[in-house]
């Protein structure tokens, strides 16, 4: 009971900062002639275009937008700080100067440099530049890329989720000190602790060694958990189907097992040891790059493809209600979306497990490689 | 266009692999039900794994 007292006290605290936050934010801005044909929308394309949209990283924090009677955009969402580090220096301004702008028409003037934000990266225009131009393989003739240390949309899920699992896990281990058995949200989390460290740490890594990456698979397995679950709440996340974010979790598998190999390990690997000697080297070619660059790409492409798959599916399905409603009328067309979306979006939280403890699983399988021992001759 | 095609057997393929892995893990599992856990695990490891060549396909391919 008071668990759940106090749970509803936190999401109507959340609920209200929440909306406090998103009526300040709401700004406006001209749209643009060439998506609007007449007062009709290709719906289709727009769709696409969103959903595009969504899959990768934004500079604001767009929750929602809708185009007003007199043709004006709407938004709603927070600005977030762009930090960017170029000739001059550091130079941090807020994304609204951007005016949720995305194909460079809206420059930024900062410490007598120019920057235009196109299909979300930022680039720093010359001096004598006034506008952005391209050629025919999109890329830009008067500008230049520059380093961004934005804390963009993933930036923000990064840091929320990670806050939340320290706040989560320091209180979990704060109640073994004090009583046996923890009482709360803690509850839930220690068979999932248990989980990890019995069904994967143990039986992949061994008896001997399981000690020493049971914390990185824990903070790992949660990690991409949670934020896969967080990627499904209308917010709009898409953390773990971003290319950066699982190609720096899998360098962090690669970097472990590769720091942690033993003797055996790598004799196994650039010397095999009972094979005739001219096939040697070939050999030590496929084990190198299994080890160095398929298995660290294989756990990158996977995660990311799985998670990005998920959010297109289960967009596409909620699209369903524009795309069909000619055909199957408003009623129809919404109902079927519904259904369809709500069990893929079933079928996702399944995913969102099934992806981490995959991810974990599998670091643990290549930690285990690394680190067992080659006593026996064969 | 070869690329595609190229992703398009590649994705054939895993989805044969994917059918026999499932298969032969439900006759395991039909065999030796005291063995349900050990076959799940093995069989969820190497569906991922042929999963993640069937992405790196289509992601390579598009």
């Amino acid at each position: 009971m008071k668990i759940a007292q106090k749970t509803i006290k936190f999401l109507t605290i959340a609920m209200v900062a929440f909306f406090t936050a998103t009526t300040f934010a709401s700004g406006t801005d001209k749209k643009h002639d060439d998506q609007n044909d007449g007062g009709r929308v290709n719906t289709k394309e727009e769709v696409e275009a969103y959903i595009l949209h969504h899959i990768k990283d934004s500079h604001d924090f767009s929750l929602f937008s809708y185009t007003g009677d007199n043709g004006e955009r709407h938004h709603f969402g927070f600005p977030l700080p762009i930090i960017l580090w170029t000739s001059e220096g550091l130079v941090t301004f807020m994304s609204s100067e951007f005016h949720h702008n995305d194909d460079g028409h809206v420059i930024v003037e900062k410490k007598g440099l120019k920057f235009a934000k196109v299909h979300s990266k930022i680039y720093e225009l010359d001096q004598s530049a006034s506008s952005i131009s391209f050629d025919e393989t999109h890329h830009p003739t008067n500008a230049h890329k520059v380093l961004d240390f934005s804390i963009t949309k993933s930036v923000v899920g990064i840091l929320f989720i990670g806050l939340l699992l320290l706040f989560w896990f320091s209180r979990l281990a704060k109640q073994y000190k004090t009583k046996k058995v923890p009482t709360g949200f803690a509850r839930v989390l220690e068979p999932l602790v248990i989980y990890v460290r019995d069904e994967i740490a143990k039986p992949n890594i061994g008896e001997k060694h399981y000690r020493r990456f049971t914390g990185y698979l824990l903070t790992v397995f949660f990690f991409i958990w949670v934020l896969n679950l967080l990627g499904l709440t209308p917010f709009g996340f898409n953390v773990t189907g971003q290319l950066a974010v699982t190609a720096c979790l899998a360098i962090f598998t690669l970097v472990i097992y590769t720091v942690s190999g033993t003797k055996g390990y790598w004799m196994h690997m650039v010397w095999m040891p009972g094979v005739p000697v001219l096939i040697r080297p070939v050999l030590a070619i496929i084990e190198l790059a299994g080890a160095l660059l398929i298995k660290p790409f294989s756990l990158l492409v996977r995660l990311f493809a799985n998670i990005s798959a998920g959010h297109i599916v289960v967009m596409s399905l909620i699209a369903i209600m524009f795309t069909l409603k000619e055909s199957l009328g408003v009623v129809g067309a919404t109902g079927l979306s519904l259904v369809l979306s709500f069990f893929i979006t079933l079928i996702e939280v399944l995913v969102a497990f099934l992806q981490a403890y995959i991810f974990t699983m599998l670091s643990a399988l290549f930690i285990g490689m690394a680190v067992e021992d080659h006593d026996e001759h064969h | 266009m070869y690329n595609l095609i190229g992703a398009g057997l590649i994705v054939i393929g895993a989805g044969i692999g994917l059918g026999q892995i499932g298969g032969k893990a439900m006759e395991g599992i039909a065999r030796q039900p005291e063995a349900t856990g050990k076959i799940q695990t093995a069989m969820i490891i190497i569906a991922a794994l042929l999963e993640g060549l069937a992405f790196g396909a289509l992601f390579l391919g598009k």
